[in-house]
């Protein structure tokens, strides 16, 4: 049991597609070629508007899309198959859903909810200690739920919002996971206990030394804890680096766009992009986020990539994959868009965020 | 006459199996043509309660007391005919989840018709017709989308025939119940622009229900903040975001973090304690418990909402401590 707990396992994405049959028979490519890493005790969140590929993501690192080309490594060896094997995988990286209210059962007590990934992986002894209500207690600690007995005969509905959070996060800490990957931890949640929540998170990073890839639309939240951020965009990322140059000095036209719609950020001329997310089932030419491009400008010859001498490029030349950069060499920001490329004319003017100073 | 909306001393109070359950315990605000007023608060703080009964919405389980002025007339009071006049072409509700609201088996342009042949059943087709893709271009979607099923439409773009609908009699007034909430950012801020556009081309009068205080100053002229059924706060949109005077407001600006702020950067903020239990509220502020600047004064009476010392004019507070320096 030990022997698994002190490796330094990552999660690593490479090159995954996933695709789905639609029901007209046509083939939406959810996922198309995504490069991820997450380390041991590493806060990564993946950001983006739904239709990005940012869940699907989540559910393929978890084995629970399989991916029609790519693999998925747990500390570098590639996800088995097998039932039993997955199962033991199932232990190294678990999910925190984003509604708790609807992922507990509401007629299983808080410390059956707990107890069963527990019995699932026969994880209890007979040692002091180990036995089975040691490790919901434990776990229950862990997720600030203190004194824990006091909530082991208690049902969801008698709980708060937040305090359901931290059941769901009990169960998966339970199991001694060293991979959290949680999807809208908080968008659920009242303001107020939002900020416990993420407290949490981070708190188990440093204590446990967790992984933990946060799936959000929050820019806030990723502020608030992580280390690195991954910017998608139909089934692609086109923006990753450390959450400081991402935020602070961002390169793609969309990261700049969806960073200046966040309400706090008013010192930022606001770019509402229109329309939504293109139907992944026919993903654009060239640039995939030319049609919603601010400054591709649908082509226009005034528009910044026209200036730049890249319009062409953005109509008719794929970006390539940006390949996932691992914790230890985080330094690199890396950024899909013709216009970052080298031979592209660079505006002087600095774009909507660019001059922005970390202090 | 006076303001286009005009609350006055508004209770409510649910009954239930465990005694009655206070969901707003005196609230007053006033709402100008022109004017976005939000109302921003968390989980059972009485806002979604405020929207249903300005319009006589609240379910049959609820007593209510004083009054809501719309356009001079008591909602609370008028008679059934006159309230079915007022509802739709005098205010309308624009309702939180536009999954949920719509009828799935219904077309767009028949559920956003059925308003405007309900105050006007001899309109003809081709006015209905002609009133509809008006209403879709107001809205920003095109004319031709008045065929499509709600399903076959985004999440953005139900709210946006949701906000259609509200619009259907021309009303004066619109209360949007959280019509953000479930979108995405960028979306989020689509529906947001066009609510302003609205508001500014047709003078309407808005109040605006959000969780998301930042959402709230981005639009509106004016916000008041609840806790625990009561209004605790009130002033400039701008100013209440910017330098909140009550602690619980502070708590809420500061749990969306302004992304670049070294102070933010690992350190989500929150509020320890949990929500109010509206059915053993404390005695004095409902907030104390939770509070971090409460003394024993606070404990003794409810603090009335007042401008402290030192704020600026227009600005309230329900908070003993609010005028103190930091």
């Amino acid at each position: 049991m030990t022997g698994v707990e002190e490796s330094t396992a990552s999660l690593e994405a490479r090159g995954v597609v996933v695709e789905f049959a639609t029901r007209g028979g046509t083939i939406a490519r959810a996922l198309d070629g995504v490069d991820l890493t997450v380390g041991r005790g590493e806060i990564v969140a993946v950001v983006g508007e739904s239709g990005s590929g940012k869940t699907t993501l989540a559910r393929t690192l978890l084995a629970l899309e399989r991916p029609v080309a790519g693999s998925v490594l747990v500390g570098g060896t590639p996800l088995p198959h097998g039932t039993a094997a997955l199962r033991a995988f199932r232990r190294t990286v678990q999910m925190v859903l984003q509604d708790a209210s609807g992922s507990l059962n509401p007629r299983q007590t808080v410390y059956e909810s707990v107890a069963e990934g527990i019995r699932l992986h026969r994880l209890a002894g007979d040692e002091p200690g180990t036995t089975e209500a040691d490790l919901v207690a434990g776990a229950l600690s862990d997720a600030g739920l203190r004194p824990p007995e006091q909530f082991y005969l208690r049902y969801p509905h008698e709980l708060s919002g937040g305090q359901r959070q931290r059941v769901l996060i009990s169960g998966a800490l339970a199991l001694r996971p060293q991979l959290l990957v949680a999807d809208e931890p908080v968008s659920s949640l009242d303001a107020s206990i939002r900020g416990e929540i993420l407290a949490l998170l981070l708190r188990l990073r440093d204590e446990l030394g967790l992984g933990v890839l946060v799936i959000t639309h929050d820019l806030g939240l990723a502020w608030n804890i992580a280390d690195r951020i991954a910017v998608m965009y139909l089934g692609r990322v086109v923006e990753a680096g450390t959450t400081e140059e991402v935020l602070q000095a961002p390169q793609h036209p969309y990261t700049q766009a969806l960073l200046s719609v966040v309400p706090e950020t008013r010192r930022l001329e606001p770019v509402v992009l229109t329309g939504e997310v293109p139907d992944p089932t026919n993903i654009p030419s060239g640039c995939r986020f030319r049609p919603r491009c601010p400054a591709y400008a649908d082509g226009a010859p005034d528009g910044e990539a026209a200036r730049a001498g890249v319009a062409e490029a953005c109509r008719t030349v794929p970006l390539e994959v940006l390949p996932a950069h691992s914790s230890d060499a985080g330094r690199d920001h890396l950024v899909a868009c013709h216009l970052r490329r080298p031979g592209a004319r660079l505006d002087t003017t600095p774009s909507a965020v660019g001059g922005s100073s970390p202090n | 006459m006076g303001a286009l909306l005009e609350v006055r001393d508004l209770t409510v109070s649910y009954r239930t199996n465990e005694g009655p359950v206070p969901a707003l315990r005196g609230v007053d605000l006033t709402v100008e043509a022109g004017e976005v007023l939000g109302v921003a608060g968390e989980s059972g703080c009485g806002k979604s309660t405020l929207a249903s009964t300005v319009l006589r919405l609240q379910p049959k389980d609820a007593t209510v007391g004083g009054e809501v002025l719309v356009n001079g007339s008591d909602v609370l009071t008028l008679g059934w005919g006159d309230l079915r006049a007022l509802r739709w072409a005098e205010a309308s509700i624009v309702f939180q989840g536009a999954l949920h609201s719509l009828n799935p088996v219904r077309r767009i342009r028949d559920q956003i018709a059925e308003p405007i042949l309900v105050h006007d059943p001899g309109t003809s087709d081709d006015e209905v017709e002609r009133r509809v893709g008006e209403l879709l271009e107001q809205v920003g979607l095109p004319r031709a989308r008045s065929r499509a099923y709600p399903h076959q439409l985004s999440g953005g773009q139900r709210q946006r025939v949701m906000i259609a609908m509200a619009l259907a009699c021309r009303p004066k007034l619109v209360v949007a119940d959280e019509p953000t909430t479930a979108l995405d950012v960028m979306v989020q801020a689509q529906i947001l622009d066009l609510l302003g556009g609205l508001v500014r081309d047709l003078d309407l009068g808005m109040v605006l229900i959000s969780h998301d205080l930042s959402v709230l100053s981005e639009v509106c002229d004016r916000v008041v903040v609840m806790y625990a059924g009561r209004v605790v706060e009130l002033g400039a949109a701008a100013e209440v975001f910017d330098d909140p005077l009550h602690p619980y407001a502070q708590a809420l600006t500061g749990a969306f973090p302004r992304i670049g702020d070294p102070r933010a950067r690992y350190a989500p903020a929150g509020l320890a304690g949990d929500p109010p239990d509206l059915r053993t509220l404390p005695d004095g502020c409902s907030f104390a418990p939770r509070c971090p600047k409460a003394v024993d004064a606070c404990r003794t009476a409810e603090p009335p909402l007042v401008t402290p010392p030192g704020a600026a004019p227009g600005r309230r507070a329900a908070c003993i401590r609010a005028g103190e320096p930091a």
